[in-house]
């Protein structure tokens, strides 16, 4: 019984950093072959959308921006919770290690979302219902990172972060439908993404480029954690042993 | 079992709490009044900023009103909790037999009379400025006085993460302003509602629905964020 295999054993950072390291180039190969794949199906293969010519190809990226930068704040409050009921340490590292990712991929949508509404709507920016709320999204990001980076003690910091992550997580619907019935109050939306039934590569190629992202966004937030690992735990001897061999595999 | 060993009552130690809040805060008028002459100073801005055109502003109105409002009453949200952290009190409370989730709802109450009801009071001359009329006003301050509740509640949550925390003010607005979102939509949305001859009643619903949901909830968290504070 003792030998079985224990998949707690990992929450443990000295356990789950070399699992973590050998972990890594696995999923950067496969991001890079799922947006190869991606691309060339996005790029290439797709046809040219009849009305909104080669721009719609944006959504390539933009799509699966958004979904991740939604997904990884479902994450991370999945994390927060698992940190706040098991007093675990790996959890609030988790957190933290994906936040910049889905703050990035928040402003990837937001950036690819204003690059494509120039030249489809004639606009940077409407306040549309789903613009604003990824605008709140980044906003709530940000408020995270700028919380834990403002607490020197990294278990409070893991602690208030992620009581803030869950305070967000059920603020996220409210603020999503009252920003919706407050955008169809205002106007009647200029904005509508009358969704014909999309061609089967473009499908395909979108779902290719989210298996990219999410790949991707799991290859960097295990790197982040391995340096957020060895920077809290530097006074613990596995990581002065590790620092010593040499081999920070 | 437990509880006959409670010589006083859970609504008699909330009531203590109050009182307490209360007449601290009076007795630091200072702090009181402060905010509500911000929210003067920052709605009386937005003409200035915007021109004197009074169809421009009567339609900004609502928004404005209740923008200034929402700064206002973040303003003393820091003060919450702070005192008490700086002189030992949270943590006697933290102590205390009394569940932390109903002290905190007493200290939010106390924060709502001192800086949320003046504000209510302090709306329709606001208000008058910008042109509504007298329907508007009194919608005006129904919203607010069923909005502002849940800014302190939600705000506490935030004052009770920051506690302590570098440069606390700028990130406690940073953490809550994006979660008052949803009472200021429906706020200053009854009131243009009513003045585009829209149903109000949905709006009011859903104001009060955030404030009883906040009621409920935030107090709870607010005491787990003050735990983690305080460890």
């Amino acid at each position: 019984m003792k030998d079985r295999f224990n998949l707690y054993r990992f929450a443990s950072p000295a356990v789950f950093y070399p699992l973590a390291g050998a972990l890594i180039p696995y999923f950067v190969a496969v991001s890079v072959v799922f947006g190869l794949a991606g691309l060339y199906l996005g790029m290439l293969v797709a046809p040219t959308d009849f009305q909104q010519g080669e721009g719609y190809r944006i959504i390539f990226i933009h799509v699966p921006a958004s979904w991740m930068s939604m997904f990884i704040y479902l994450v991370m409050a999945f994390w927060a919770a698992i940190g706040l009921a098991f007093n675990t340490r790996l959890s609030g590292m988790m957190a933290q290690a994906l936040a910049p990712t889905g703050a990035l991929m928040a402003f990837l949508s937001l950036w690819t979302g204003a690059l494509w509404g120039k030249p489809m709507w004639g606009a940077w920016w409407v306040w549309d219902a789903r613009l604003t709320s990824e605008l709140i999204l980044l906003f709530l990001y940000i408020g995270y990172m700028a919380l834990t980076a403002a607490i020197d003690d990294q278990r409070r910091a893991d602690k208030a972060g992620g009581l803030l992550l869950l305070v967000g997580v059920v603020n996220v619907p409210i603020i999503y439908f009252s920003v919706k019935w407050w955008n169809t109050l205002h106007q009647g939306s200029s904005v509508n993404l009358a969704k014909s039934s999309m061609a089967t590569t473009m499908l395909w190629g979108m779902l290719l480029m989210a298996m990219c992202f999410w790949m991707y966004s799991i290859a960097m937030a295990l790197m982040r954690v391995r340096t957020i690992m060895l920077e809290r735990e530097r006074h613990t001897d596995w990581v002065k042993n590790l620092l010593l061999s040499g081999d920070e595999k | 079992m437990s509880t006959t060993i409670r010589t006083i009552g859970l609504g008699q130690v909330m009531l203590a709490v109050l009182k307490r809040e209360v007449s601290l805060g009076m007795r630091q008028k200072g702090e009181v009044l402060t905010p509500l002459m911000f929210f003067a100073v920052v709605a009386s801005l937005f003409p200035l900023g915007v021109g004197a055109e009074s169809n421009l502003l009567l339609r900004m109105a609502p928004g404005v009103l209740w923008v200034s409002a929402l700064l206002a009453a973040m303003l003393s949200l820091q003060r919450m909790f702070a005192m008490d952290h700086a002189d030992g009190s949270l943590e006697q409370m933290v102590l205390s037999a009394t569940p932390l989730g109903l002290l905190v709802l007493a200290k939010a109450l106390a924060h709502f009379l001192l800086s949320g009801l003046p504000l209510v009071l302090m709306a329709p001359i606001l208000g008058l400025q910008f042109g509504l009329d007298g329907r508007a006003l009194g919608l005006l301050m129904l919203t607010l006085l069923l909005g502002t509740p849940t800014l302190s509640l939600i705000g506490s949550i935030g004052a009770a993460l920051t506690l302590g925390v570098r440069g606390a003010g700028v990130l406690l607005s940073l953490l809550i302003l994006p979660l008052y979102i949803p009472v200021l939509i429906f706020g200053a949305g009854a009131v243009e509602a009513d003045a585009a001859g829209l149903g109000i009643g949905g709006h009011l619903s859903l104001l009060a629905a955030l404030t009883l949901a906040s009621l409920g909830f935030a107090p709870w968290a607010t005491a787990a964020a003050l735990k983690i504070a305080l460890e």
